[in-house]
């Protein structure tokens, strides 16, 4: 069987939900590998989610947040901005090929954007194969 | 041990058609801390909720998990269901299984595996959630709306009629917008200028609506009952302030630019009022096409003008505005009809598109209201050739609505005016609206040659000496099911309504979806036509799709009624999902105090701790992630709820 690879998302509250749901509205087709937690802004997203999204088994996970300068909250992508750039670069010191993790800035109204997003993200991570790294062994 | 419902909805077919709902419910049944998993065609319904309500007192639940549409679509209607069953209304958890779920496949194991999924990050997350207390801020008591037309002066006066202050915001320097250009308006054949000038004039008189002209909106902040708003004045060169409206500066201005008024078809001085009636009275400079500007020398308007108001040093500047609600009412642009070069617009001056011959029409048009063309002939044979873009599906699938009946009201004026031979090439006659159809049955009384077929190309070539000199329409008349040249002196165009050319900006700015042309989204296209996914904003007119001026009137009116459901209330509801400090985790390393926008947390000096203000919090959670400790604590999301979730996702 094809390998079919498990992708957190976390997308900010104001923009990259709502851009989710209107990709849903509009009946888009996109693969349904990925599992979108919500958070109100992707300034909350701590690294460690990151990490222990890895360690839960993710093969990939992917961020949405505001376009720079929309942030609900003014300012706060721009911290996550940041952030996730530092984080990726940790995740390659430990091991995580830079392809399994994605920082996206999709609107409320690129519901589309969104879907074209998750459709490349998810052909790209099918590509690197499942993720062993960081997985915590359960069984 | 918590007590956990979960209820899953079909949502109709919605949901059911795609998630094997049965299945999704025996699977939530069994999992860990789940008392009771049901499943009902329409949760959010009547007896959906009362099945809720019934299910937490009979089962003493303590956590309710509802699956069913996006969280943004209802989970204000289950936190009532369950605040009113006795459950705080925190403890309410949503599970979007169909816009993110059921909507976006349409292979069943993918969408029932998927939904089993987020069910059971649900339900992981349910377990830690925490009960939280609402707050309640004030709310601002003024209104602003985006666009002068006529939807957003209705929208402007009904709001001002109950006391409310609004602020009318419009880009160009008068309102009045697409309908102060029209001569005449369908079915009635009223004149549309004695029906909005009144309504223009009731703007600036009334105390309770605050003129915006020549103004843009900048910026917009904040959230519903709180928005602040940042305009933009354009440098007009005139201080409206000063000026008396006397215009002789507009008589002695030797400056000449193309009236955008008239569509190019008449020129206008560089300080201008863009037509008579409007309002204000007061002109503007145009830079572009204002002598002084251009070669640095004139300054006519400067000296003859006894007021002193002339002030060519004038820059932008910017306005700050509070307010509890949003209109936008940006209205539509005619679609460009030159890269459709088959019907020669721009290549031959006999064709013309609809708002150029409403300003022939119009009396005080560039014409005096005769119907003259370019070359100064009066046309003898006119086609009036429907759909130019729109259900097209190389340009807009979409049918612009008012074509139709304005093109049969251009068709009875041309009749009037010109007594020549008038063709009405269409697709279909749409006449849905009051009236309508008993304005086709009287224009089909009227001598109009109806040909129903779309225009293929509008050409020069002639084939006979009959065709000398015309501009020849080719079209398959499928009525007779044959070719047909019809030689005309004039050509009209009734070209697509299209979003505004920067309505993804303004999109952006408001945080409102659009849909794939670039109209405004509404929140429900039948249940909240005026409602964006945005609370507070809302939206009225031909920004949300092709509209006629009775339903944008009608839509004004409606957006002026939600709007003031917002500012009529004293105070309004806030999120309890803010932020609070751990002071025996905190290191006092003020990161937070740092990074916060809203200057919610601040250093208690005395204990060498941050404090948060839970008042200015918003809940973002940026500190929260910022802290090196982890002692401040995102309410609603902190680091445990949402690793749960993740943990609960990941499994399946």
């Amino acid at each position: 069987m094809d390998f079919e690879p498990k992708i957190l998302g976390i997308a900010c509250n104001w923009c990259t939900y709502t851009g989710a749901d209107l990709a849903g509205t509009t009946r888009l087709k996109y693969p349904q590998n990925i599992r979108v937690v919500r958070v109100m802004c992707s300034s909350r997203i701590n690294p460690s989610f990151i990490f222990r999204a890895f360690q839960l088994g993710a093969d990939g996970v992917l961020v949405g947040g505001c376009h720079p300068g929309d942030c609900h909250y003014g300012t706060g992508n721009m911290y996550a901005r940041r952030r996730l750039a530092i984080t990726k670069k940790m995740l390659e010191f430990a091991g995580i090929e830079p392809g399994r993790f994605r920082v996206e800035w999709i609107s409320a109204s690129e519901g589309n954007r969104f879907a074209e997003v998750v459709g490349e993200f998810t052909g790209q991570v099918k590509g690197l194969g499942p993720q062993t790294k960081l997985k915590i062994k359960t069984d | 041990m918590s007590r956990i419902g979960v209820f899953v909805c079909h949502c109709g077919l919605n949901i059911a058609k795609t998630v094997r709902v049965s299945e999704v419910v025996e699977f939530a049944a069994n999992l860990p801390e789940v008392v009771i998993a049901e499943e009902y065609r329409f949760v959010c319904s009547t007896p959906g909720q009362e099945l809720i309500a019934g299910d937490i007192k009979k089962y003493n639940l303590d956590r309710i998990i509802v699956a069913a549409c996006s969280p943004l679509m209802h989970e204000k209607t289950f936190r009532k269901v369950a605040e009113a069953a006795g459950l705080n209304q925190y403890l309410v958890t949503i599970v979007n299984i169909r816009e993110q779920c059921s909507w976006v496949t349409e292979d069943e194991d993918v969408a029932t595996k998927k939904a089993k999924a987020l069910i059971n990050g649900a339900v992981y997350r349910a377990r830690l959630l925490a009960p939280l207390v609402s707050r309640f801020i004030d709310v601002n008591p003024e209104v602003v709306v985006v666009g002068g037309g006529i939807a957003g002066i209705q929208t402007a006066l009904e709001i001002a009629a109950v006391g409310r202050k609004v602020y009318l915001v419009e880009r160009t320097p008068t309102i009045g917008g697409h309908m102060a250009q029209f001569d005449k308006t369908f079915p009635t054949l009223d004149c549309s200028a004695c029906i909005l000038t009144p309504k223009m004039d009731a703007v600036l008189q009334n105390p309770n609506i605050e003129l915006l002209t020549y103004c843009e909106v900048a910026e917009v902040k904040g959230f519903v009952g709180n928005f602040d708003v940042k305009i933009r004045q354009k440098a007009r060169y005139v201080d409206h302030a000063k000026c008396n409206a006397c215009l002789a500066c507009v008589e002695k201005c030797p400056g000449k630019g193309e009236s955008e008024f008239d569509e190019g078809l008449a020129k206008r001085k560089a300080i201008y009022i863009p037509f008579p009636q409007a309002v204000p009275q007061k002109p503007v400079i145009d830079r572009e096409t204002c002598t002084y500007f251009i070669k640095g020398k004139c300054r006519l308007c400067e000296k003859i003008c006894e007021q002193k108001a002339i002030d060519y040093e004038q820059a932008d500047s910017y306005i700050e505005i509070k307010a509890g609600a949003i209109v936008a009412a940006t209205g539509y642009d005619l679609m460009d009809v030159k890269p459709l070069a088959q019907y020669g617009y721009g290549r031959y001056p006999a064709v013309y598109h609809a708002l150029e011959i409403e300003r022939l029409f119009n009396s005080a048009g560039p014409t005096a209201g005769k119907v003259v063309m370019r070359d100064g002939r009066e046309p003898q044979s006119i086609a009036i050739l429907h759909c130019i873009g729109s259900r097209d599906k190389n340009n807009y699938e979409y049918c612009s609505r008012v074509c139709c009946m304005y093109s049969l009201k251009f068709a009875h004026l041309l009749k009037e005016k010109t007594h020549g031979d008038v063709y009405q090439l269409y697709i279909d006659m749409r006449a849905g609206g009051k009236g309508y159809e008993e304005f086709y049955s009287r224009l089909l009384e009227e001598d109009v040659k109806f040909i129903r077929g779309k225009a293929a190309t509008v050409t020069h070539r002639t084939k006979n000496p009959e065709e000398e000199g015309k501009l020849i329409v080719e079209v398959d008349d499928t009525l007779t099911g044959k070719f047909a040249r019809i030689p005309v002196d004039m050509v009209v165009l009734a070209p697509a309504m299209k979003p505004r050319a920067d309505a993804k900006d303004m999109a952006r700015m408001l945080n409102l979806s659009t849909d794939k042309y670039g109209f405004f989204m509404e929140k429900h296209p039948k249940l909240a036509p005026l409602s964006t996914m945005t609370d507070g904003v809302f939206i009225a007119g031909a920004c949300q799709s092709p509209k006629d001026i009775p339903d944008t009137v009608s839509q004004a009116t409606g957006a002026a009624a939600e709007a003031l459901t917002i500012v009529s209330k004293a105070k309004m509801e806030l999120e309890a999902a803010t932020a609070m400090v751990n002071a025996a985790a905190c290191s006092g390393c003020r990161n937070c105090v740092t990074v916060c926008p809203y200057s919610a947390p601040s250093m208690n000096e005395e204990k060498g701790v941050s404090e948060i203000n839970e008042a200015l919090c918003k809940g973002c959670g940026l500190c929260a992630a910022a802290c090196p400790t982890s002692a401040i604590i995102t309410r609603h999301f902190t680091n445990e709820q949402v690793m749960a979730e993740m943990e609960g996702l990941m499994e399946f």
